[in-house]
């Protein structure tokens, strides 16, 4: 299976990162985004008129949405990622699978204006990534009053790859998410789920030592 | 309010292979100004009020200054040697003083935790011993002798080796770094970073380099580079304070930040103060 990549992109960096939990190999094949503007490029355009990255390759299937990725490299590999055990939650990984393109419009897009000087009307764009983060942290929020804590149950599927990397790097643009505690700490969760891989500015966990106890040497 | 010594000194402002006739508006400490190709091919750089500023082509990048440059651009005799890659690695912005930006690209004791398996691993986190001056004739702060153990030093490298590494700052905002270079022994591979001042606190950020690496496609070399950079970034964003302390009393630095000690000396003594804190807040 061969991807299409670039490092720094956050939607190339979920295909990566499902890829790596579900136990894929993946042929890498490293686009110059920036700044070459390969992507922009005739045999990139060739294969996907449009001009956007990742794309994936496997065999005669070419995907260029991530979402559709995530979807192909569960359903190969690692078919609890699905979540689709019940309607609601079947249901529930439809609705953030849509709503992770408004992350990429708005987060992406202001990290790409305040990271790459990628044109883009950053105010706007920021309150978006605001208004999208606080329909996230509050959907958190009610699944953790359900007992759950994923997006569409209690264990992790591909809604919560193609949430996390706009939402974790918001801050590259310029976003903080010091306001959203239900945010940290699924975040955390993710990056704590065995096989995760990092991208720059997404860092793993550091081990964690137990607290010290008061009154014990 | 004394003058801004730095207005003098020679900045990036574009990738060379980038400059076309319609242009780039862009800023050097404040003031907006224009690049782009004129008529005769060459680099044009206007300033706020339309004058034109110096200009030149050197290291893969279009320098110019809103003053009056008394030297010509710093050298990197090593870049010109035949047979090297010449890398543009493309700009990256950061919200952080441009002298933030260069005094961590002097620092090694972050390696193991920010750049964890490429640059630096756990438990090797030892900074031995190096040495550090200010070379008078050259008017310039060098750092010898930097050893560290880094798993993946190099694209070209295979497996953790023991680097060595120079470090020498020309100008205030930019930094080259001269390491080990795994295929030739002997030579050394030219890192350097570029950073254009934008503001005191934001900066576009230029890195280039000059390698001995036939094998690694383009692509690779500048991808290497740009995580390195970035995993940067959001610690860069995030310092305080942000403007760097030139007052002592501002922090206490550990043997291991030497080369950061002598920059900010270096730094005070020809008033290049933009960007920077001069009195502890």
């Amino acid at each position: 299976m061969k991807l299409y990549d670039y490092v720094l992109s956050p939607s190339c960096y979920k295909a990566r990162l499902m890829a790596a939990l579900a136990g894929v190999k993946l042929d890498i094949r490293p686009v110059d985004f920036h700044p070459g503007a390969e992507h922009r490029g005739p045999e990139l355009m060739a294969l996907n008129p449009a001009g956007s990255i990742p794309i994936l390759e496997d065999g005669d299937l070419v995907l260029t949405e991530s979402s559709a990725m995530l979807v192909y490299l569960a359903a190969k590999a690692a078919p609890q990622w699905l979540g689709n055990d019940t309607a609601g939650e079947a249901a529930r990984v439809q609705q953030w699978l849509s709503f992770s393109h408004r992350l990429t419009a708005s987060l992406g897009a202001a990290r790409l204006h305040e990271m790459l000087l990628r044109p883009g009307n950053i105010d706007v764009l920021q309150g978006q990534g605001t208004t999208a983060l606080r329909e996230l942290e509050a959907g958190l929020v009610e699944q953790h009053i359900r007992g759950q804590r994923f997006l569409a149950s209690d264990r992790p599927s591909v809604a919560d790859i193609a949430c996390f990397p706009y939402v974790a790097l918001a801050p590259d643009g310029g976003v903080s998410l010091d306001p959203y505690p239900a945010i940290r700490l699924w975040s955390r969760a993710i990056r704590g789920l065995d096989g995760f891989i990092e991208m720059p500015g997404i860092h793993r966990l550091h081990e964690l030592r137990p607290e010290p106890v008061p009154g014990e040497a | 309010m004394t003058r801004n010594t730095m207005i003098d000194g020679w900045y990036p402002v574009s990738l060379a292979s980038q400059l076309d006739a319609h242009g780039r508006r862009t800023a050097l400490m404040g003031e907006p100004i224009a690049v782009r190709r004129g008529e005769d091919g060459n680099a044009k750089v206007t300033g706020g009020n339309g004058r034109d500023l110096p200009t030149c082509i050197r290291y893969g990048h279009v320098w110019s200054s809103l003053g009056d440059p008394q030297k010509p651009l710093f050298a990197i005799p090593e870049a010109d040697q035949p047979g090297r890659r010449l890398v543009d690695v493309g700009v990256v912005r950061v919200r952080c003083s441009p002298l933030r930006a260069v005094e961590n690209f002097l620092d090694i004791a972050h390696f193991p935790f920010v750049h964890t398996d490429i640059l630096g691993a756990e438990p090797h986190t030892e900074v031995q011993n190096y040495k550090v001056e200010i070379r008078e004739d050259e008017d310039e702060v060098w750092a010898t002798q930097v050893k560290f153990y880094q798993p993946q030093a190099a694209k070209s490298a295979e497996g953790g080796i023991t680097t060595e590494y120079m470090y020498r700052v020309p100008a205030p905002t930019c930094s080259i770094l001269y390491k080990t270079c795994p295929p030739r022994p002997g030579e050394w591979d030219v890192i350097t970073l570029f950073v254009q001042p934008l503001a005191e606190d934001l900066c576009d950020v230029w890195p280039w380099m000059a390698l001995f690496d036939d094998e690694t496609p383009m692509t690779d070399l500048i991808h290497f580079q740009q995580t390195i950079f970035v995993q940067d970034r959001s610690i860069l964003e995030n310092q305080i304070p942000g403007l760097l302390p030139l007052d002592p009393g501002m922090e206490i630095p550990t043997r291991a930040d030497l080369t950061s000690v002598a920059y900010r000396r270096w730094l005070k003594r020809h008033g290049y103060t933009y960007g920077a804190q001069l009195v502890a807040q």
